[in-house]
């Protein structure tokens, strides 16, 4: 919902071309559907590569999932620990991470799903034989609690990174318990639905006894643009949303803005706030169009920031209502604030009494919350006139831990291991 | 209440389990009637063999079927444990069943409808290596056959208690006894389950009905004190009825077709119970009793694995202590809501929160997935 922009003025005829315009999501980065990206050694650069369909290398400098051009699909899944014994915890870290290279490469976990003893369950559940690898990206990440929680019995109280803080309660949140925090999270993302479902199914199950699914979200509608002359995404209220974001291919606005620098062993990883905001569509869809201009600060058939033409002209925010979202989400507004935006939108059906079950599940990663996503949330709780018609209703926030490096390296082995790692 | 699961994985079950004899049907129209074949001959009412002595090794049984009902050929161990099958032989047609048959003592059966045991013939197999049995594993299904038959005959009293009440008209006291009166059957509902016709008399929930079926048993009971809050001419006809079918079940239940395997699937299937219809508060939606079923079902898995265990644990060392760990786990947290850990007294499920529902079920989830895999390690 937020609306950022890289830092410098206007993009280069590269990250245009690259980036289609700069997507919500950063995706924003190429192209959709049609193209993925495949990620060099260090995992930063990007390049169009295979038709859809293809495989995301699993391993690299940092987790797949973040600067990967988005794919059409999510399953996110946030876990509670459930044991209290350190090992058992390591090994669940390894074993989950063999089995997300091979799902990664649209291979099945463990043994396969069929072929097996008669009498044993298989160890791949199977829905997804068949199927392409579909740019699957498995990123994991580690929750403020699983430090309080588990810091002691884990041995790992005093690696708790400073950046990583609880979010603050912000005006207008109506949080459910039920679909907020968790110890660690899984984000699965994918070109097909099925594929990941199928992941994040398998992880769970391989986790059972150790951990256990506190809350899950599925999404669709990627929210970037497919190539440059096309338009953005639109959310659910029908806005092109996220007109400007970081670029999955501008290293430098990665480096500035999402990767983690500090020495240590959250190098090279990054912060992520996942935020389940509910639309209050019935009331949306019933409100002038005059008005639902103004809340964006856009026109609605272009896109156009307002007073300008174009979708990607740059915004004058004097010229916006001081309550308008884009003004109001803007870096010029919160001191450069800039995060990387790759939320979906969702439908969970209807809420009982007929209303829309939908919104935008918010997706924001960046080098820290406390200068991201915390600042423009405030400005945002406090003034955004779109308040009137969401609702947060979900919130977490997790360290997601650097890339894994090769078939050797383990998600979270940087936390766990020697800690000189 | 679910499918009859139970006797259903036996065949399968009983030749992988050991090992040493397998069991396979071949088509119809292979090699019939082979000069080395056994010739039998089923009839509505005899199963006639060619020979009753043959040496051992690979058997063939050459079937024709002169009754006028669909039948059944099976050679079995002399427990009833199936070695191989052939199911829906039409009257008039011939097929053949083959097997790797180990010396020893046997019985082949015709089994005219498909229902209930049939016409037998004792046959004995010959020279060769007599078949190797684990007697470890042996001794778990005699320990399980004898457990089935003690929970059903202790639970004979508790259920007249119970039908007592409703005769009576003693709405308290029938509520009192209502739960107890379930506890043997819970624990060893897969073998109660795998009698089809008892277990639709006596434990079919509302929603389990089909068409036109009369609505029997305890769940018919349990809305009856608890919902209408009264006891009427049917409830007490009912009870009537509940005492009969039950003791049709402890009757048969010591006859019930038992494996290794479909003991360990059994354990399983206890959680799967549990999983699908006590953690939701579906089972016992009037009365919420659902945690003395809960506890049952895990007791009942828990003497299934403790049987068999020895030879599990042989073969995988790491699942066992895991399935022990989980199964401490889950009992743990049974007690928690529980004041007495020796009576069945358990917090009414409707006071039990989401969060806790959500502990309960986390906890059933950690246990009943290392469970899946016990069946593999009994007969790898």
């Amino acid at each position: 919902m937020t609306e950022n922009t890289p830092d410098s003025p206007t993009p280069s005829r590269r990250s245009l071309l690259a980036v289609g315009g700069a997507g919500l999501a950063l995706g924003a980065a190429a192209a959709g559907g049609a193209v993925a990206l495949t990620r060099s050694g260090d995992g930063s650069d990007m390049a169009p590569a295979a038709e859809s369909g293809g495989a995301v290398p699993f391993h690299g400098a940092h987790q797949a999932g973040i600067a990967t051009a988005v794919q059409d699909r999510l399953h996110f899944a946030a876990f509670d620990v459930k044991t209290d014994d350190r090992d058992e915890f390591v090994q669940l870290l390894k074993d989950w991470t063999k089995a997300a290279a091979l799902m990664a490469e649209g291979r099945p976990v463990g043994d396969g799903a069929y072929g097996g003893l008669a009498e044993a369950p298989p160890d791949d559940t199977g829905e997804a034989l068949g199927l392409k690898p579909s740019r699957l990206t498995l990123t994991i990440g580690f929750g403020p609690s699983l430090f309080e929680k588990y810091g002691k019995k884990f041995g790992i109280a005093d690696r708790r990174p400073a950046a990583l803080v609880e979010l603050p309660k912000f005006p207008g949140d109506n949080l459910e318990r039920t679909r907020s925090g968790g110890d660690l999270c899984v984000q699965a993302c994918a070109d097909d639905p099925q594929v990941a479902v199928h992941a994040i199914r398998n992880l769970a199950r391989i986790g059972f006894g150790k951990v256990a699914i506190r809350w899950s979200q599925l999404g669709f509608g990627k929210t970037s643009s497919t190539t440059p002359d096309a338009q953005t995404p639109r959310n659910l209220m029908g806005f092109k949303d996220g007109t400007r974001n970081v670029a999955g291919t501008d290293t430098a606005a990665l480096d500035r803005h999402v990767w983690v620098s500090d020495a240590g062993w959250m190098k090279g990883g990054s912060y992520l706030v996942a935020r389940r905001i509910r639309m209050n569509i019935e009331t949306w869809d019933r409100t002038s169009l005059q008005e639902q201009e103004d809340v964006f600060g856009r026109d609605k058939g272009e896109g156009a920031p307002v007073g300008k033409a174009k979708e990607r002209d740059e915004p004058f925010l004097k010229a916006m209502k001081p309550t308008a979202h884009v003004r109001l989400a803007h870096p010029d507004s919160n001191h450069g604030a800039t995060i990387l935006r790759r939320g979906y939108s969702f439908t969970d059906g209807t809420d009982g009494l007929g209303r829309l079950d939908a919104g935008l599940f918010f997706l924001a990663y960046q080098k820290d919350v406390r200068k991201g996503f915390i600042p423009v949330q405030r400005a945002l709780s406090a003034h955004d006139a779109l308040n009137e018609y969401i609702q947060h209703v979900g919130s977490a926030v997790f360290a997601v831990p650097p890339g894994v490096r090769d078939a050797n390296d383990w998600w979270g082995r940087g936390l766990f291991a020697a800690k000189d790692v | 209440m679910r499918a009859v699961r139970f006797s259903v994985t036996t065949a399968v079950a009983t030749a992988a389990a050991l090992t040493v004899i397998t069991g396979c049907t071949e088509k119809s129209d292979a090699k019939s009637g082979g000069s080395g074949a056994i010739r039998v001959t089923a009839t509505d009412d005899s199963c006639k063999v060619s020979k009753t002595e043959f040496p051992a090794g690979h058997v063939e049984l050459a079937v024709e079927n002169k009754g006028s009902r669909v039948t059944e050929v099976e050679i079995l161990f002399p427990d009833d444990r199936i070695v191989s099958e052939r199911e829906n032989i039409g009257p008039g047609t011939k097929h053949t069943l083959t097997a790797e048959v180990k010396s020893g003592d046997y019985r082949i059966a015709c089994i005219p409808g498909m229902k209930g045991k049939g016409h037998r013939q004792d046959v004995k197999a010959t020279g060769g290596k007599a078949a190797k049995r684990d007697p470890r594993l042996d001794k778990a299904v005699a320990g399980y056959r004898q457990y089935a038959q003690e929970q059903a005959d202790q639970t004979l009293p508790k259920v007249k208690v119970f039908t007592d009440a409703v005769r009576a008209g003693d709405l308290d006291a029938a509520k009192k006894a209502y739960a107890p009166s379930r506890i043997g059957w819970e624990r060893t509902e897969p073998v109660a389950e795998s009698f089809g016709d008892i277990d639709p008399l006596t434990d079919t929930r509302a929603d389990g009905l089909e068409e036109g079926q009369k609505w029997t048993g305890w769940h018919r009971l349990e809305k009856a004190l608890w919902q209408d809050k009264k006891i009427g001419a049917a409830e007490k006809s009912i009870a009537t009825q509940l005492d009969k079918d039950l003791t049709d079940w402890q009757q048969r239940v010591g006859k019930a077709e038992i494996t290794p395997t479909s003991m360990a699937n059994g354990a399983k299937e206890l959680l799967d119970e549990v999983a699908t219809g006590k953690v939701t508060g579906e089972e016992e939606r009037y009365s919420h009793t659902d945690l003395v079923d809960f506890k049952a079902n895990v007791e009942g898995a828990e003497k299934a694995y403790a049987l068999l265990k020895p030879v599990a644990s042989e073969n995988d060392a790491a699942l066992t202590k895991e399935l022990d760990k989980q199964f401490a786990a889950l009992d743990t947290l049974l007690d928690k809501y529980r004041e007495d850990p020796s009576s069945y007294d358990f917090t009414s499920y409707d006071k039990v929160g989401k969060a806790d529902r959500k502990e309960l079920s986390d906890g059933v989830n950690a246990l009943a997935e290392p469970l899946s895999k016990l069946a593999a390690a009994v007969v790898k």
